[in-house]
């Protein structure tokens, strides 16, 4: 049993709103219930992948209100009225792939996959900072997610080329 | 992680009050050190106190002074992009983009970036002994592996180092924290924030019971032209410090008039000598003299091993830096090569 959801705990349940990809969606959470935990095991998005759950990887990146973060180091209760987006909401509605999503095929960004989801939403949220253009800048402002195939030119020139346009 | 209740106050003095109400109540605000803790079951709080919604925290303003106060809820990234950090306290901004990663920069707070633990292995494991973690139990560290602790202001019960970046340099520029509790509001110099471990290690900060930090104030003087922060790591991102160096100098041709340098990864608090700095003023900016400094502020630095090799490297990360102070070549964050 997911440890967030042992019984004793009922009593502390809060309700939160999150807006997940577009959609509004009342949940009804435990206060140590992880971002992460709550995407994965109660919604079943399981895009968004559990890599070490103490920050040190960047599998589990998201966005909240466009802004990257560690959703494993996040508490769900914390959140209530934000807008989440995790890698299962960068296509558009009718399947047309986030140019990134396109240029990581194109570059073969990947060989395993299990940081992809995360790399994504990582390279989103660069994107809408602004503050990495170069090579240098693009692997400097990725750091915070570890690709254990190490696909990491192969991720930069996916980044680069959709920067560039 | 263990099971809490959780609330998330209103204003200000209710979260004072929660935050005294008992022992195990915890303030949480970006939560990127504290949720970690909580997993390692190294906290394990009765209650936690959401503080990110309070109003008045979440800005940068100038002071009457011309300085400005950071508030404690701003986030690390939000700092270091900040235009009139940016420009001005370019020796802030720089040690904030060296350490963690974007994402986490996107999370911690000022406040809770100050109030983060150690990284020591032996205080993330609750299965060993840990002065900091259950005093009295004993420092396994000492004796033990301990290549990234600390080599200056240890004790016999704990030689942790202060893991931030953000902290070295709010030392170098003498910034002040300014926190509220049960009692009124407390200015606190930055020096005497942090403390060394003596023989309460499980004591990081100064702060009283159900004290809070509201915010992080920068005096004017600013050293916008001669600055460095020079970290020295494992990995060229996205490690903590082995040594770093936040070096601030204000130069009257090629003489010294003020200087100031901070240490990191080296001790229980970023680590600061006046008199080394004192000792600059109204020499020339030279290397015999930036070695001379380097001397007054590891004196007594004792290794214990696996470490030793740290007080070699800070000797020469102080001079490096305090070159490229200087020469007026601050270390690039992007491109990691020593010049």
């Amino acid at each position: 049993m997911p440890d967030h959801a042992l019984p004793e705990a009922r009593s502390e349940i809060l309700p939160i709103d999150l807006t997940i990809n577009g959609k509004q969606t009342r949940l009804n959470v435990a206060p140590w219930t992880t971002l992460l935990d709550l995407l994965r095991l109660d919604l079943g998005l399981t895009g968004t992948k559990k890599g070490c759950d103490h920050g040190q990887c960047g599998a589990c990146t998201v966005l909240i209100d466009g802004v990257r973060v560690n959703s494993c180091l996040v508490l769900a209760v914390m959140k209530d009225g934000a807008s989440v987006t995790t890698v299962e909401g960068l296509a558009k509605p009718d399947g047309t792939l986030h140019p990134l999503q396109d240029a990581f095929i194109e570059h073969d960004a990947l060989q395993c996959g299990y940081c992809t989801p995360g790399q994504l939403c990582s390279a989103v949220g660069l994107m809408r900072e602004g503050h990495a253009y170069t090579a240098p800048e693009i692997r400097e402002h990725m750091s915070g997610n570890i690709c254990r195939c190490g696909a990491y030119p192969n991720i930069v020139a996916a980044i680069e080329q959709v920067l560039a346009r | 992680m263990n099971r809490f209740s959780y609330a998330r106050p209103d204003d200000l003095a209710e979260a004072v009050q929660a935050s005294a109400a008992q022992a195990g109540n915890r303030v949480i605000a970006g939560g990127t050190n504290l949720i970690d803790l909580m997993k390692y079951n190294v906290e394990r709080p009765a209650h936690l106190i959401d503080i990110t919604r309070l109003p008045g925290l979440d800005r940068i303003e100038p002071t009457p002074n011309g300085g400005l106060r950071i508030g404690a809820l701003v986030t690390n990234s939000t700092v270091a992009y900040d235009d009139r950090i940016a420009a001005r306290y370019k020796l802030l901004a720089s040690a904030i983009l060296a350490g963690a990663s974007p994402q986490l920069r996107n999370a911690a707070t000022t406040g809770g970036n100050l109030l983060q633990r150690t990284r020591c292995y032996y205080f993330y494991d609750s299965a060993t002994a840990c002065n900091k973690r259950e005093p009295g139990s004993g420092c396994p560290a000492i004796g033990g592996l301990n290549r990234i602790h600390a080599i200056l202001g240890t004790s016999e019960h704990c030689i942790a180092t202060h893991p931030s970046d953000m902290c070295v340099a709010l030392a170098a520029l003498a910034a002040t924290v300014h926190v509220t509790g049960p009692t009124g509001d407390r200015a606190i110099p930055f020096a005497d924030f942090h403390r060394l471990p003596g023989d309460r290690p499980d004591r990081d900060t100064t702060l009283e019971h159900g004290e809070i930090v509201t915010a992080v104030e920068l005096p004017p003087e600013s050293f916008t032209t001669h600055h460095t922060y020079l970290k020295l790591r494992d990995r060229l991102s996205y490690a903590f410090a082995l040594v770093s160096v936040a070096a601030a100098l204000d130069l009257d041709g090629d003489t010294v008039r003020t200087a100031r340098i901070a240490l990191g990864g080296v001790a229980h608090k970023p680590w600061r000598i006046p008199a080394a700095e004192d000792a600059l003023s109204g020499q020339p900016a030279t290397a015999e003299s930036f070695a001379r400094a380097a001397e007054t502020l590891l004196s007594g630095a004792q290794g214990r091993g696996h470490n030793d090799f740290k007080i070699g490297l800070a000797r020469q990360a102080i001079l490096r830096a305090l070159q490229q102070a200087a020469a007026g070549t601050p270390q690039s964050q992007t491109d990691k090569r020593i010049r």
